[in-house]
């Protein structure tokens, strides 16, 4: 009895290796941690009523943003694992499992869990501002979105101390992937945890696809739309398209693996290039579900901090429509060496060139936004500016890769990993911290220190191009992605070492970032009006943080830059007199999103050991709560007036 | 629960049926009919794998083995019909006829539970009787896979609607039950269409070709 | 902090130069020994030059647009400059025409590719006009089987210089790239679909190659050398590994396709089973005695013989 026990739970819970032990030992000490503290100060009801139950957009979004920043932490010291492995030949830091997990839950952690949620949170954040809305079209659903992606997160992250992380890298190619030569859990809590959150995230997309198309103040047609709004408006198409297929992949491989069925195998007539096809279906597009946000957030930038009107407010929405529609057509250079024809693979070569050209207009119409304009360097600008050399670099080298025979010779090399890590760095992360930064004041009502973020902005900057300038010639040199080791005498190793104080470079910059995150919450300066940045949108037209319901008064739009005409209407004496309040209808909280998800997690794990005994009660309490929410029908309150006026009041915006 | 707290924003919608008369009932039309077309996709793909994988049949059976063309008929023939009572189940809403609605949309349920016991038993009939189950060959995955999805479909209609039907019986019509009625509707036809297309896309051209 | 960040870039670029010229040994991509990397390396370079040219004219722009309106109290500042017509298009029609420069080029490598390349030297007598080598990836190490000459090796091949080579790809189990990086660029090894993949060396020398597909524990170890020799070397190679080899027996065969690291060998010959290429799902059916199922071969077939093995291609 004893011995089975302990032959379990040497299976149960991966062991081994002194790392584990020490993650296993600052896990527990960690939660325990915040139990103490959250019993020791009685905030358990604090938690559940402000938090775990809100339907505010704003906290849902704070919440995407704590949890992606951990996240960020984790997908972080993973890459200074690979790079620690990598700085020399031979190394014996980690041994070759070990390093292969790595790199998955590197990869996969960075864009399902990282760029995903960050991106998630800001638009939570900005666009019901922006549009003049009080909240999503569907506050609920918007809940139970985040509840999913957090604990899809959650059973991912767990595979790293119980029953083993997956090794078969983000891309996940059958057939290796497959249960006959990758057995066990690992694999199985990449697809499912994946899963979990990919449902919260077409969720997310069809809700602020609503939002955005019903919700907009009166007099803001599409064409007066801010930029940001624009990308997310765009995004969400391209995530309601795109989820459904990476869904499937992921049901199709989970059930080859659960239920021994021949979708990507080798054995029975299963094709493993149908994965290659689904995932980059999917994910190609995911790259602009990244991107696009982020262009979005560097034209609310650049425009604020040149204090001028976007360049070519119309070619940049167009373009931006471009970029979506071809995206979907592209997903095949991912593969060009998988043996296409050259007819096949001429026209992807073609289609993924013609993304550089609505791309290169973007560019172009960012710098004549700054023509012209009185720049102003703050921390978030700082960010976006950064972004236009860099993200170019990541661009032209994306034309080169695009060109199939000249790929031949850099597919799966560091040429390409420097590639994506120049868009996805100097794009989507620099754009994340950019909005990080730029919408900080209004989520919390202070600014974060501008010396301090001025400090990590140009470390991180820095040692980004020190890290991954010199890991195209790396590529080129022959050494491709995902080896644990190589072995000396190649050259490679000085190159190596360079990366390598880049990448440390980076955890500083971030440490400094995190520093003054903390150090903000004590010292940072108050944002009393605002309007911190004299912004152009409406997110800044009210309080910050803004009230529950956003807006006492629905604002009304005439023009772009709606906030900026309404400060000089203002200027100019024409401000309208104050109207009376109304009461405000608000969606009430409800547990059933965190719960739902929570028995998505025990289904999920159920699933990731195959427990049936357990996945089953947790696959009927997801229905449980599914029906127990179509019963609830007083799921909605009134703001009276009398608060909405102390609320206004405390603010200073009741004259 | 009256209709006045839901309808916050009224215009002059007295006109509109009774599920677009509130904001909230419009917007969540809306993003119903957004939630379709990513279904649309999510059934693409698989159609998709389907037809890819078609012919890998490894040495097991193929289509032409499997498949009969009687109880696929009567599958088809019950859920036509369900969607057609379906559709008259929404006509007796707009006529706000709630002993009507009720009815039709039992018979809907029903019609529905039948489908699925055929369909239950030809899953049966291959796997068991026939040799073919899910694990058999990759053309036997993507059947089982693309037939099945339909199936949950369809299964989760009829518990969704068997709550509808309680709520309705509890509260009448209001502009929420119209709503959900209505948006329980459009999934049922939507479910149908992509029976027709595996009607066509497996059986026909797996009999036929 | 401005002048060090327009300085940083420049810095970059001359170090990137200085690399480029300086040490082009070392950077295998830029050094091609072949007719086939050397029409990649071309097309690398063609694109190069366009793109620096695009990064050039945006860090331009961008310096000046920073060092103009980047202090306190620029002149010049003019919020009504939203938007300008003419110069929308203008950078709308200069990247279409570098797509173009680029897209041309790129579809011809990318036919031509498909053809053998021209013989520059001599035939070996073992080896004809052209030779065909049916390369097989096996978790974690390379099979070199020579159909022609009957011959089997392990993690090297050796091939004769100035001739042309068609590698065709198969995988035993999980999914590898076959890549040379001074001979070519790489195609997918597969277990459900034969590939090829024609290289071919100037001159003798030794090439480094590797799986660039990750595979699994051993897939760093995944390397291989590719030996080009001259014709009558080639020659001499392989009536050596003809007469002193040992042959490549059935257990031995199967103990190869373990998954594990192995040093590199040679076999004078090899036993039937070896050319069918099966892949691992077929051979456990083998061997437990059921029939293989052929009909998994269904991918885009690009060489129709292939399967058969043992025939010479020329």
């Amino acid at each position: 009895m004893i011995e089975s026990i302990k032959s379990f739970m040497g299976w149960f819970f991966v062991t081994g290796d002194p790392m584990i032990y020490g993650a296993d030992a600052s896990i527990a000490l960690a939660s325990i941690g915040i139990v103490a503290v959250l019993t020791y100060f009685k905030k358990w009801k604090w938690l559940w009523e402000e938090w775990l139950t809100t339907v505010d957009h704003k906290k849902i979004g704070i919440m995407y943003i704590i949890a992606a920043l951990l996240m960020l932490f984790r997908g972080g010291v993973d890459a200074l694992m690979m790079r620690a492995q990598l700085t020399l030949p031979n190394l014996h830091f980690l041994d070759a499992e070990h390093y292969n997990q790595v790199f998955t839950t590197h990869g996969t952690i960075m864009i399902i869990f990282v760029a995903m949620p960050f991106i998630f949170g800001l638009m939570n954040i900005a666009v019901p501002l922006q549009i003049g809305a009080r909240d999503v079209a569907f506050p609920f659903l918007n809940a139970l979105s985040f509840w999913l992606f957090f604990f899809g997160a959650m059973l991912f992250n767990l595979s790293f101390v119980i029953g083993g992380s997956p090794d078969a890298g983000w891309s996940s190619y059958a057939p290796y992937a497959g249960a006959e030569m990758n057995p066990g859990v690992g694999q199985n809590y990449y697809l499912i945890g994946v899963q979990i959150s990919g449902i919260g995230s077409l969720a997310t997309g069809i809700n602020f696809l609503v939002t955005i198309l019903k919700m907009r103040a009166p007099g803001m047609t599409l064409f007066k739309m801010p930029l940001f709004t624009w990308s997310i408006l765009i995004t969400s198409v391209i995530v309601v398209f795109a989820f459904p297929a990476f869904t499937v992949a992921l049901a199709l491989m989970s059930i080859d693996r659960l239920f021994g069925a021949h979708f990507f195998t080798i054995a029975a007539g299963g094709s493993p290039m149908l994965w290659a096809n689904l995932f980059w279906f999917w994910g190609h597009p995911e790259v602009y579900i990244v991107l696009l946000p982020v262009f979005g957030i560097f034209s609310e930038v650049i425009a604020t901090f040149a204090h001028k009107t976007l360049f070519g407010y119309a070619v940049m929405v167009w373009s931006m429509v471009a970029i979506s529609v071809l995206s979907f057509i592209t997903w095949l250079h991912h593969f060009f060496t998988m043996g296409n024809t050259a007819p096949v693979n001429a026209f992807f070569s073609i289609s993924t060139m013609l993304i550089a050209i609505p791309t290169g207009v973007k560019i172009f119409n960012w710098l004549f936004t700054l023509n012209k304009g009185r720049i102003q360097f703050t921390t978030p600008m700082l960010w976006a500016l950064a972004f236009i050399p860099n993200f170019t670099i990541g661009g032209i080298t994306g034309v080169m890769l695009a060109m199939a025979p000249a790929d031949y010779q850099y597919h799966n090399s560091y040429f390409l990993v420097a590639h994506f890590h120049s868009t996805l760095i100097a794009g989507t992360v620099f754009g994340i911290f950019c909005g990080l930064h730029y919408w900080w004041p209004k989520m919390f009502g202070y600014l974060l220190d501008e010396t301090k973020g001025k400090w990590a902005f140009w470390i991180f900057m820095i040692s980004f191009n020190i890290c991954f300038m010199p890991m195209y010639f790396l590529g080129l040199m022959g050494m491709t992605r995902r080896m644990y080791t190589y072995p000396a005498g190649l050259g490679w190793t000085p190159i190596n070492v360079v990366m390598t104080i880049g990448a440390v470079g980076m955890g500083v910059g971030f440490i400094i970032m995190a520093y003054n995150i903390v150090w903000s919450a004590i010292h940072g300066k108050k944002d009393k009006t605002g309007d911190p940045w004299d912004g152009r949108t409406l997110e800044w037209a009210t309080s910050s943080p803004a009230a529950e319901y956003n807006f006492a008064h629905i604002p009304e739009v005439s023009t772009r830059d709606a906030f900026e005409a309404m400060k000089e209407a203002e200027r100019k004496g024409e401000a309208d007199s104050k109207k009376p309040y109304a009461p405000i209808h608000m969606p009430s909280n409800t547990g059933i999103p965190v719960i739902m998800s929570a028995f998505m997690f025990v289904a999920g794990f159920g699933c990731v050991f195959e427990w049936y005994w357990m996945a089953i009660p947790g696959a009927i309490g997801v229905i449980a709560c599914m029906i127990a929410r179509s019963f609830v029908y007083d799921d909605h309150h009134f703001i009276p007036v009398e608060d909405i006026e102390r609320t206004e009041a405390a603010t200073g915006r009741l004259s | 629960m009256t209709d006045a707290t839901l309808s916050l924003h009224e215009k002059d919608q007295s006109k509109l049926p009774l599920e677009y008369r509130t904001e909230e009932g419009d917007l969540r039309i809306v993003g119903f009919w957004i939630f379709l077309a990513a279904e649309l996709v999510l059934f693409g793909t698989l159609f998709g794998s389907y037809l890819v994988l078609q012919s890998h049949t490894a040495g097991g059976p193929g289509p032409h083995d499997l498949f009969e063309i009687g109880p696929v008929m009567a599958e088809t023939i019950v859920l036509l019909i369900s969607s057609f009572t379906c559709g008259l189940s929404t006509l007796e809403l707009r006529r706000h006829n709630k002993k009507g609605l009720i009815g039709w949309l039992i018979v809907t349920i029903l019609l529905g539970l039948v489908f699925l016991g055929l369909e239950i038993n030809e899953f049966y009939t291959y796997a068991v009787h026939e040799g073919a189950p899910i694990s058999r060959s990759a053309f036997l995955s993507g059947f089982f896979v693309l037939l099945g999805t339909h199936g949950a479909h369809v299964t989760l209609g009829i518990v969704w609607i068997a709550g509808i039907l309680l709520q309705l019986g509890k509260r009448g019509i209001t502009t929420v039950t119209a709503r959900k009625a209505f948006m329980a509707g459009l999934y049922w036809h939507f479910l149908d269409v992509v029976w027709i297309f595996i009607f066509t896309a497996v059986y026909l051209t797996g009999l036929v070709i | 902090m401005k002048n060090l960040k327009a300085l940083i870039k420049p810095a970059l670029l001359l170090m990137a130069l200085a690399m480029l010229t300086g040490c082009s040994e070392k950077i295998a991509v830029l050094n091609p020994q072949g007719p086939v990397a050397r029409s990649q390396y071309h097309l690398i370079i063609w694109s190069l030059i366009m793109m620096s040219l695009v990064l050039a004219v945006v860090l331009i722009i961008f310096v000046y647009v920073l060092a103009r309106y980047g202090r306190k109290n620029s002149d010049g500042f003019d919020p009504n400059d939203t938007g300008n017509r003419r110069l929308e298009i203008i950078w709308m029609v200069i990247p279409v025409i570098i797509c173009v420069l680029l897209a041309v080029p790129t579809v011809k490598t990318l036919f031509s590719l498909n053809q053998p390349p021209k013989a520059t030297a001599a035939q070996a007598q073992t080896a004809g006009e052209s030779l065909t080598i049916d390369v097989t990836s096996v978790q974690w190490k390379w099979l070199f089987r020579y159909p022609g000459q009957k011959i089997e090796t392990v993690n090297y091949v050796v091939i004769p210089a100035g001739t042309p080579v068609k590698f065709r790809l198969h995988a035993y189990d999980a999914m590898n790239a076959f890549w040379v990086p001074e001979l070519g660029g790489q195609q997918y090894t597969m277990t459900d679909m034969p590939m090829q993949l024609w290289l071919q060396a100037d001159k003798p020398g030794n090439y480094d190659g590797r799986s660039s597909n990750y595979s699994g524990k051993g897939f760093a170890h995944m390397t291989f050398k590719v030996m080009s020799r001259s014709s009558t070397d080639f020659d001499r190679w392989v009536n050596d590994v003809k007469d002193n080899k040992p042959a490549l027996t059935h257990e031995k065969y199967m103990e190869l396709l373990k998954p594990n690291t192995v040093k590199a060998q040679a076999f004078s010959s090899y036993p039937a089973i070896v050319a069918k290429d099966l892949n691992k799902a077929q051979m456990e059916a083998l061997m437990n005695g059921e029939s293989v199922d052929t009909d998994s071969m269904h991918g885009m077939d690009m060489d129709h013989e292939s399967g058969e093995g043992g025939s010479q291609d020329d």
